[in-house]
């Protein structure tokens, strides 16, 4: 059993961490500060429960996104999953990928970070509907292992996958749309089509 | 040994590394001799990292660390440190 005066020495390191990953979630400064003091309330009232040995920054972020869940969701429901469907495979690297060639095949390295500023990035993921939007940012950005979410959001494992990779692609054409707003395509690659690299798997007709 | 189709199907359980270990060999050895794959599996890579970095960089308000800490009770000092409160103006007279 793990011994209550630990616990501010083992978890106050997470709380920069747990912070972004609120803002992600409540998508403002204020709700995303209380939502972490409330985690770490809850998180200290509970720390007899959690088992000493076992992954207590997993625990921390399980608390998280179940005290969002069942607090913060209620007032600012947004189901629209509308746009989530048909967006095709691979649908960013396509067009980007169409569009180093148009340039002049920079490389990946130098511009990827630069291609897409930290507001277009922050917003393709606050974007998502909650049921993708929770599962990306426990992946994508914090790192966890599917089991992990599927323990973290009490669904199956299968759900886990499907949210991730139909929130993925619904991640990655928000990112070039909200690049494409700034102008990021140039008019050079936006006369060239998205060919992507692998025709066997394109599907998809020009619409950009 | 898996094509192109097979090759992609997989990326995301490869990048999350969910893949089992044969499984994982398999993928390794298609990206070995094809360079479009090659490409499309580094291009995620880097996005992913790049999605990483720029979604977790926010910077926590400057009371927040404090907020925190009272929640632990009046040990843990209204500065957010994590440390029993030892400022000599507001503590208590010792010695």
């Amino acid at each position: 059993m793990a011994d209550r005066a630990d616990f501010p020495d083992q978890a106050m390191q997470y709380a920069p961490q747990l912070y972004s990953a609120a803002m992600r979630l409540t998508r403002n400064s204020s709700d995303a500060e209380d939502l972490v003091q409330d985690t770490y309330l809850r998180a200290w009232r509970s720390f007899a429960t959690f088992q000493e040995g076992t992954n207590l920054r997993a625990w921390l972020y399980r608390i998280l996104t179940n005290s969002f869940i069942n607090t913060y969701r209620a007032k600012q429901r947004r189901p629209d999953e509308a746009g989530m469907d048909n967006i095709e495979d691979l649908y960013l690297y396509k067009r980007v990928s169409s569009l180093d060639t148009a340039l002049g095949n920079r490389s990946a390295e130098d511009t990827m970070f630069e291609m897409f500023t930290d507001d277009e990035v922050k917003k393709a993921l606050e974007d998502l509907p909650e049921n993708f939007r929770i599962p990306v940012l426990l992946a994508d950005v914090e790192g966890f292992a599917y089991k992990e979410i599927a323990e973290m959001l009490d669904i199956p494992v299968g759900t886990v996958m499907s949210r991730l990779h139909r929130g993925r692609k619904g991640m990655h054409k928000l990112l070039y749309d909200y690049a494409s707003e700034r102008g990021l395509v140039s008019n050079a690659a936006a006369a060239s089509s998205p060919a992507g690299a692998h025709s066997e798997t394109t599907t998809d007709t020009d619409h950009a | 040994m898996p094509d192109c189709n097979d090759t992609l199907r997989e990326l995301e359980l490869f990048l999350d590394n969910e893949l089992s270990e044969s499984a994982r060999q398999e993928i390794h050895g298609h990206l070995e001799g094809c360079p479009d794959c090659l490409q499309a599996f580094d291009f995620h890579a880097e996005l992913r990292m790049v999605i990483a970095q720029k979604c977790r960089n926010d910077e926590m308000p400057a009371g927040l660390m404090a907020k925190i800490a009272s929640c632990f009770g009046p040990d843990y000092g209204s500065d957010g440190a994590v440390e029993p409160v030892t400022d000599l103006a507001d503590g208590p007279a010792v010695g």
